[in-house]
C-alpha cells in the first residue's frame, strides 16, 4: 500500500501576511513550515499504513528554494521518503500550475491512494485535489472527515451541507481530508533523527517533462489588476465587566428586537 | 458592456434551491444576456420555476446521477458542450463542497485557471475581473483572465443578494453524461442528515459563537444553551474545530462558514483574520473577551472585555428569569 501525501511548506501562519509589490503574491522568502492542514492529511495516511500493517507513506511537495524544513516535520512524523519540486519557473503558479506539477511528481511514485488536505492554510484555492485527481485520471473524494480501506476500496465519510455521506470509490484515488477529524502525532526524538536521513528526492521541471510555459507566470491564465485596502468595520462601544456586563448585552440586544 | 451568456452551477436539496445559486444568478443577470444553468439530479423540473424567477433562461441537467459524486460527470458533461462549440463567456460556481469539485475538474479538462473566494465579479470592456478579499479581508485583489474563454469563477456565499428577476421557468433540457473512464467510481452509498435543532448556521438571524478563550471542550455547552435561549445557531472558531470540541459543520472563517446575522455574539474568541473573514458582515457584533487587546474589538459594536466564565452564565441565567 503507497500512499502519497501532498504536503505545502508555507510561511507561518503566525506572522502576517505580505504582497511582493512588484508581483502581487504571496511573499514566501520567510522561514517555511508544514502546512497545519496538511498535517492530518499525513497523519491518516501513517494510521492507514500502521492499520493495514504493510505500505508506506511518500510526501510530495512543490516550494521555492528547495525548501525541506516542512518535509522533514512530516517525514519525522513517520512518512518515509519525500519528492520534492522546486524550479524559479514556478513561481507565480495559480492552482491548475500546481497540481500540473504535483501529478507529474506524483506519477513518479505510482500509489494507491494519493491524501491532500482540502485546501491550504494560505491560498484556500480548495481547488487543487479535484484538479490533481482529474490529471492523475483517477477518481476522487473530497472533504473527507474519516477514511477507511476496505474490499479493495477506500471508504470515507463526506462532509456536506446538512451532514455526511458515506461514499465509496475504487483505487487508485484522490481524497482530500478536512482538519480536525484526527489527532496528528508529535514527531518523537527518534522520528526526528531518523528524518534527517530520509530520502528526500529534489526534481525540476525539467525532470518532470513539463514546459516552462504551463506552469509559473507564464502558465497563470490570469494578471492581477489592482491590489487595495478593502473598507474596514468601525468599531463600537467597549466596557469592561464589573459583575454586570451581561445585563448590557441584554440591553443591546432588546434595542435590536431579538429577543 | 456585457458579457453574451454566463453558465451557473446550481444545486437544491429536497427540491430547494440553493440560496448561494439564487445570489450567483442575480449577478449573472447584471453581466451578461443570457444566462443559464447546469443542474444535476432528478428534478430539474422542480427547480426550474426557482431558476427561472431569478433569470435562467435555461436549465441543462444531468439527471439523476444515480450516486455519483457531481464533480467528474457535471464536468465531463460541461466540457463536452463546450468542446461541441457551445461555450459561454463565463461559469459561476458557488463555493460549496460539490461547486469546488465540479470546478475543479473542469478546471483541468479544459486547461483553464479557475479564480476562486470571489465576492465580485465585474466585466470592463472584453475583461472579466474577480474581486478577492486577502489578509482576512482587509485587502480586496483585483484579477483578470488572461488568454481565452470560458472563465471560471468561484464565488463566496453571501456575496450579492438574491433578487427575482420575474422570469418564467427555465427551459429543461437533459443532457448526456459522457462516459468517466477511469475518474468515474465514487459513488454515495448512505446520506446522514445530522439531526440540528434550530435555525441553519448560514441563515440564522442571531449567531452564537465560541472560541479557544472558553477553556475546555465541556464550556461550549455555554454556548450551546446561549444559541438555545436565542433562538440562535451556534458557531465555533477554527481553534476549537480543529481541537475537536464540536464539528467542522459549526465552523465560521474563511475556510468554514461566512455568515452575516442581524447579531453575532462571539465568546471567547479572539478575531483571528481568517475568522473575521467569516463574520465581519454581521450586522451587529457583540465580542466578550478577556484580552482587551483581542482583534475582534475591532468590529464589534458591543465588546465586552471580561472572563466569558463569568459572563455567559450571568448572562444564561437572566435570560431564564425573564421566561
Amino acid at each position: 500500500m503507497n500512499v502519497v501525501v501532498c504536503v505545502k511548506q508555507i510561511p507561518d501562519p503566525a506572522e502576517p501576511g505580505e504582497l511582493d509589490p512588484d508581483t502581487n503574491t504571496l511573499k514566501r522568502d520567510t522561514k517555511l513550515i508544514l502546512d497545519e492542514s496538511d498535517s492530518y492529511g499525513v497523519e491518516m495516511a501513517l494510521q492507514l499504513v500502521d492499520n493495514l500493517g504493510e505500505g508506506e507513506v511518500t510526501l510530495v511537495s512543490m516550494a521555492p528554494n528547495n525548501e525541506t524544513s516542512g518535509l522533514r516535520t512530516a517525514l519525522a512524523m513517520g512518512a518515509a521518503r519525500a519528492i520534492l519540486v522546486s524550479d524559479d519557473a514556478l513561481a507565480g503558479s495559480d492552482a491548475l500550475g500546481t497540481a500540473k506539477v504535483l501529478a507529474k511528481a506524483i506519477g513518479r511514485a505510482e500509489p494507491d491512494l494519493v491524501l491532500t488536505a482540502t485546501e491550504s492554510s494560505d491560498g484556500y484555492t480548495g481547488t487543487v485535489p479535484e484538479q490533481l485527481a482529474e490529471l492523475l485520471g483517477l477518481p476522487s473524494v473530497t472533504f473527507a472527515k474519516e477514511i477507511e480501506i476496505a474490499d479493495g476500496k477506500v471508504k470515507v465519510q463526506r462532509q456536506t451541507e446538512m451532514g455526511y455521506d458515506e461514499v465509496e470509490c475504487p483505487m487508485p484515488a484522490v481524497v482530500s481530508v478536512t482538519a480536525g477529524v484526527v489527532e496528528p502525532r508529535y514527531p518523537s526524538f527518534k522520528g526526528i533523527m531518523a528524518a534527517k536521513s530520509k530520502p528526500v528526492d529534489e526534481v525540476g521541471i525539467g525532470d518532470l517533462g513539463l514546459d516552462g510555459s504551463a506552469v509559473g507566470w507564464a502558465g497563470a491564465g490570469q494578471q492581477i489588476v489592482e491590489v487595495a485596502a478593502a473598507p474596514s468595520r468601525e468599531a463600537g462601544e467597549i466596557v469592561e465587566d464589573e459583575g454586570d456586563a451581561h445585563e448590557k448585552i441584554i440591553q443591546f440586544l432588546d434595542e435590536l428586537k431579538v429577543l | 458592456m456585457a458579457l453574451s451568456r454566463v453558465w451557473v452551477y446550481a444545486q437544491a436539496a429536497d427540491g430547494d434551491v440553493a440560496p448561494i445559486t439564487l445570489e450567483i444568478l442575480t449577478k449573472a443577470r447584471a453581466l451578461a444576456d443570457t444566462v443559464e444553468c447546469w443542474y444535476a439530479g432528478a428534478d430539474a423540473d422542480a427547480v426550474a420555476g426557482a431558476l427561472g424567477a431569478h433569470g435562467a433562461t435555461k436549465v441543462y441537467t444531468t439527471g439523476d446521477l444515480g450516486g455519483a459524486l457531481q464533480g467528474v460527470p457535471v464536468a465531463s458533461a460541461m466540457a463536452a458542450a463546450i468542446e461541441g462549440g457551445d461555450a459561454p463567456d463565463l461559469i459561476m460556481f458557488g463555493t460549496t463542497y460539490d461547486g469546488r469539485d465540479v470546478a475543479g475538474r473542469l478546471s483541468a479538462k479544459l486547461d483553464r485557471t479557475v479564480l476562486t473566494n470571489n465576492v465580485d465579479i465585474d466585466v470592463e470592456g472584453d475583461s472579466v475581473i474577480t474581486v478577492e478579499p486577502v489578509f482576512g479581508g482587509t485587502t480586496n485583489v483585483r484579477t483578470t483572465f488572461s488568454g481565452e474563454g470560458p472563465f471560471l469563477a468561484l464565488v463566496r456565499p453571501k456575496s450579492f443578494a438574491a433578487e427575482e428577476s420575474g422570469g418564467g421557468a427555465a427551459e429543461v433540457v437533459t443532457v448526456d453524461v459522457p462516459d468517466a473512464g477511469s475518474t468515474g467510481g465514487a459513488t454515495i452509498i448512505e446520506r446522514h442528515v445530522e439531526e440540528r435543532e434550530g435555525p441553519q448556521l448560514d441563515e440564522a438571524a442571531v449567531v452564537v459563537a465560541g472560541g479557544r478563550g472558553l477553556g475546555d471542550a465541556d464550556k461550549y455547552e455555554m454556548v450551546e444553551t446561549l444559541a438555545k435561549q436565542l433562538g440562535a445557531a451556534p458557531g465555533a472558531s477554527r481553534a476549537i474545530v480543529d481541537a475537536g470540541w464540536v464539528p467542522y459543520s459549526y465552523q465560521v472563517g474563511q475556510t468554514g462558514k461566512v455568515v452575516k446575522p442581524t447579531v453575532y455574539i462571539a465568546a471567547g474568541i479572539s478575531g483571528a483574520t481568517q475568522h473575521l473573514v467569516g463574520m465581519k458582515g454581521s450586522a451587529n457584533i457583540v465580542a466578550i473577551n478577556k484580552d482587551p487587546e483581542a482583534p475582534i474589538f475591532g468590529v464589534s459594536d458591543l465588546g465586552i472585555v471580561g472572563d466569558v466564565h463569568k459572563v455567559m452564565p450571568k448572562l444564561i441565567e437572566a435570560l431564564q428569569a425573564r421566561g
